[in-house]
């Protein structure tokens, strides 16, 4: 048992599933992470699809580890193709002594393939027909061959296509599935398994939640009591709707589908005027649809959270890829001036956090509240503690909200946009005989009447921009990871978390030290203490998922800071550690 | 007892004199004071237009929103308070042009919303171009030689996209229209209001006395039958020498959307506490991902 743990530490694990869209490459593969997952493990899974239903080449790469890391790398071991395409492709990334798993009937040139790659071809679609199975479950019998070449139980593959299959005992497609995987765990363990020395063994460990970034934000706005959500479908930030439309009817929310994006944020803006917590999710596409109505909520002072998850631009760019490139969109979208936040989570833990965090501040500070998420983030399957998302942190905060017994005694007629000290004026659901205003997109009076006097609008302007500095009190300082003093400072803003992480631990080994700003709330900017880490750093590297390096330029706007050395990655693919490696000069 | 006071603004209209948008005005708030609602259990939502400022001369609880975007907001609204009585204000340009696609939408889902369109034919706070109801050969500044577009037809439109409740009213007709919102307002689901509005500043074709000369009430028509979907698509394609008002149509026997909406069936959530979720719930939602 000894024994067996300590080789279970060393597990460090990358295979990857390519195939055709329509093979079920993404869904096997999620399965298969869930089994690792159970099995005590680390896992960081990334998918690479392309926008297309049937056909094309799709994978999913997973990395399981003993010990805990932080993202994929490039280091595959174990490559299960379905199709030509993926054989073709996916043999070039393996390490030395690597094997590529592939059906015998598949005509596959083998000249290009690197030293060292092990053929493992088998008979897949014979041993998936002889189990009685039809050839939609040869992505199970790569999966049961996989665990048998690796050495993994594969009770943990059952118990998850148990599951995935309905559960129920005798249940025809679950039974197939089962017998399919058996086989082809028999076959590829009997003739394999001897001659591959990297090996998957399950650890003793507390259970881990496997999760992407979409469903933590999706539960982090249950959790924070979203009432209302509007989106229109689009990739990668529709599963947010999805899901928080599959626990509408249980936990109270309404949820609407609508005709176009512009539509879905005037729905959440309306209902935030009528005083709920109101959400909607899209992509940058959308959001740039949203933008006029974004100045609404603004100008209004209706709180509203959009979800932004980022994908590749201009226009329709890479659907279904990555990468960080709206931030200033974000922060200047619409015309004109108002206060908003912006939040850029870059972690499970984070991106549950600001789910439920967004609608307080929303409602606190009476404005927009942008959550930029990207793909990467938004569909990369983790396993993090059960405790990352964390439940018991929820607070409901509303802000001013009058309560039914304030405005009964309140004296005079209500001024919903008082002027006050803070910016923030007390605002009253609608419903309360005493509570009834008017509200408009027009500038307007401390009533809500149009009002075009210049005084007056100055001190509007003013009374508005004012809660932006209010609303730094509530703003969380970046994040310093690593050694407070360190040859290189990395600094990142959202999801390069992970790959700067992982980056580290590489130079860890190389002997170089390094420690890294992560930034996470991006507006109001936290201007001080960025320059206050910074100023003590030796040598400052950003490293960003776009063109430009957004964050880059607003540290400098921000702070007067230039970084010069800049890792910048815009193919439309996560960055990797190696990637950041490379891209340093010198080490 | 409510009375139109109620409903009375310490703000001016800043509208022309003789602006067709007064009868309007008065129309609705005769038609909500007669309905005995008060003031805070109303909300008046309205896009940007000369008809979108009526909010801000009615004492109630109002929402001026974007150019064309009144009746998403509004549905936001009615989908998280189905309790509050929802009204939209539209012009032609706002309502048929920029927001156009809102409203075939807010018709084929029947949300439960009433949306009084002020149809001037003509674009008033942007001083005289021409809108989607213009007629051909309307002369205006984005239309020199005379428009070319062909008009578009707001009846027949929300008719074909499953509207339950389509009527027209003309601002100067002030007992029909204010009768008609009432109708409108306890109808269930969407409700589109069509009113003949001149105006009096770029408009001097379609003046009140134009409409004047050619409205008749379709009630009192042979045949009249407000039920019946053919009827009311023939009666709709009446204009010119003939303008119908009146209620061209009108079925109870579809559910407005709000009141399939499962989280509703509990009452509107609005109105419900925001609280942290029970431990039971926390330990199911994170059940899924074990």
């Amino acid at each position: 048992m000894l024994a067996e743990r300590e080789q279970g530490m060393k597990t460090d694990f990358t295979l990857v599933l390519g195939g055709e869209a329509g093979q079920g490459v993404e869904s096997t593969g999620a399965g298969f992470a869930l089994s690792l997952a159970r099995a005590g493990l680390h896992v960081f899974a990334v998918a690479d699809y392309r926008s297309r239903i049937r056909g094309g080449h799709n994978f999913f790469q997973i990395r399981a580890k003993a010990s805990e890391f932080f993202c994929h790398n490039e280091e595959v071991h174990l490559a299960l193709a379905l199709s030509r395409e993926a054989a073709d492709f996916h043999a070039r990334q393996l390490v030395p002594g690597g094997a590529i798993v592939y059906d015998t009937a598949m005509n596959v040139d083998k000249t290009a393939w690197p030293d060292g790659v092990q053929d493992f071809s088998m008979p897949l679609t014979e041993i998936v027909q002889k189990a009685g199975g039809n050839k939609l479950m040869l992505n199970t019998a790569a999966v049961g061959a996989a665990s048998g070449i690796a050495g993994l139980d594969l009770r943990f593959v059952e118990g998850v296509i148990e599951d995935n299959f309905g559960g129920k005992k005798g249940d025809q497609v679950a039974e197939l599935n089962l017998a399919v995987a058996r086989a082809a765990h028999d076959y590829a363990r009997d003739h394999f398994a001897h001659r591959f020395s990297f090996k998957i063994r399950a650890a003793d460990a507390q259970q881990r939640l496997l999760i992407s970034g979409n469903p933590a934000m999706s539960l982090g706005a249950v959790a924070g009591g979203c009432q209302f959500m509007a989106g229109y479908p689009m990739t990668p930030g529709s599963p947010i709707l999805e899901m928080v439309t599959g626990l509408a009817a249980e936990y109270g929310i309404v949820t609407k589908h609508a005709e176009d994006e512009i539509a879905a944020i005037c729905m959440a803006i309306g209902a935030g005027r009528a005083g709920t917590r109101a959400a909607t999710a899209t992509s940058g596409g959308g959001f740039s649809l949203m933008v006029e109505a974004l100045g609404l909520a603004g100008m209004t002072e209706v709180p509203v959270v959009i979800f932004e998850v980022q994908r590749p631009g201009p226009s329709t760019g890479l659907p279904t890829r990555t990468e960080q490139s709206d931030l200033m969109f974000a922060l200047h979208a619409s015309q004109g001036e108002f206060p908003r936040i912006v939040l850029a989570p870059g972690t499970i833990e984070e991106a549950f956090r600001d789910g439920w965090r967004a609608f307080n501040l929303a409602e606190k500070y009476q404005c927009p509240v942008i959550v930029l998420s990207d793909h990467f983030l938004a569909t990369s399957l983790q396993t993090v503690p059960p405790e990352d998302l964390d439940f018991d942190r929820v607070v409901i905060e509303r802000g001013d909200m009058l309560t039914p017994e304030q405005l009964d005694a309140m004296e005079g007629d209500y001024k919903r946009f008082l002027f006050t000290d803070s910016g923030i004026s007390p605002w009253a659901p609608p419903g309360h005989p005493k509570g009834v205003y008017r509200s408009c997109s027009d500038e307007h009076d401390e009533y809500g009447s149009i009002e075009e006097d210049a005084e007056n609008r100055n001190r509007m302007m003013e009374k508005r921009m004012r809660k932006l500095e209010a609303a730094r009190a509530d703003m969380i300082p970046p994040e310093v990871y690593g050694p407070a003093k360190a040859d290189i400072t990395f600094v990142a803003w959202g999801s390069s978390y992970y790959p700067v992480r992982e980056a580290m631990a590489l130079l860890d080994e190389k002997g170089v030290s390094a420690n890294f700003l992560h930034i996470t709330d991006v507006w109001p900017f936290p201007a001080d203490a960025v320059t206050k880490l910074l100023k003590k750093a030796k040598r400052i590297v950003s490293v960003e998922n776009n063109y430009t390096g957004q964050m880059g330029g607003l540290i400098r706007r921000e702070t007067g800071i230039h970084i010069d050395e800049q890792i910048l990655k815009y193919d439309g693919r996560p960055i990797s550690p190696e990637f950041i490696l490379r891209g340093l000069k010198g080490v | 007892m409510v009375t139109v006071k109620d409903y009375q603004s310490p703000v001016t209209p800043t509208w022309c004199p003789g602006c067709g948008n007064f009868g309007i005005h008065q129309a609705v708030k005769t038609a909500l004071a007669g309905l005995g609602l008060q003031p805070h259990e109303v909300m008046l939502v309205s896009g940007i237009g000369q008809s979108s400022k009526l909010p801000d001369y009615t004492h109630a609880n109002g929402y001026m929103t974007l150019h064309g975007r009144a009746i998403p907001s509004a549905t936001g609204i009615k989908l998280v308070r189905p309790d509050l009585k929802v009204i939209v204000h539209s012009g032609d340009g706002d309502g048929y042009g920029e927001g156009l696609t809102h409203m075939v939408h807010a018709a084929r889902r029947n949300i439960g919303i009433v949306h009084i369109a002020h149809n001037n034919q003509i674009y008033g706070l942007t001083k005289g171009q021409y809108s989607p109801t213009s007629e051909m050969g309307t002369r205006s500044k984005t239309s020199p030689e005379g428009a070319i577009d062909r008009p578009l037809n707001p009846l027949l439109v929300a008719l074909a996209a499953g509207a339950t409740f389509v009527a027209r009213g003309f601002s100067k007709n002030g007992k029909e229209l204010s009768e008609l919102i009432m109708a409108a307002v306890q109808h269930r689901g969407y409700a589109l209001i069509d009113v003949l509005q001149p105006c009096v500043t770029f408009n001097r074709v379609n003046t009140y006395e134009w409409y004047a000369e050619r409205v008749y009430s379709v009630a009192d028509e042979p045949g009249y039958a407000p039920t019946d979907l053919n009827w009311a698509l023939r009666e709709a394609q009446n204009w010119g020498a003939r303008i119908p008002t009146g209620i061209l149509y009108q079925v109870e026997n579809v559910p407005s959307y709000e009141e399939q909406v499962p989280a509703l069936k509990a009452g509107p959530v609005g109105l419900r506490p925001v609280a942290p979720l029970p431990p039971d719930k926390v330990k199911a939602l994170k059940a899924a991902y074990l």
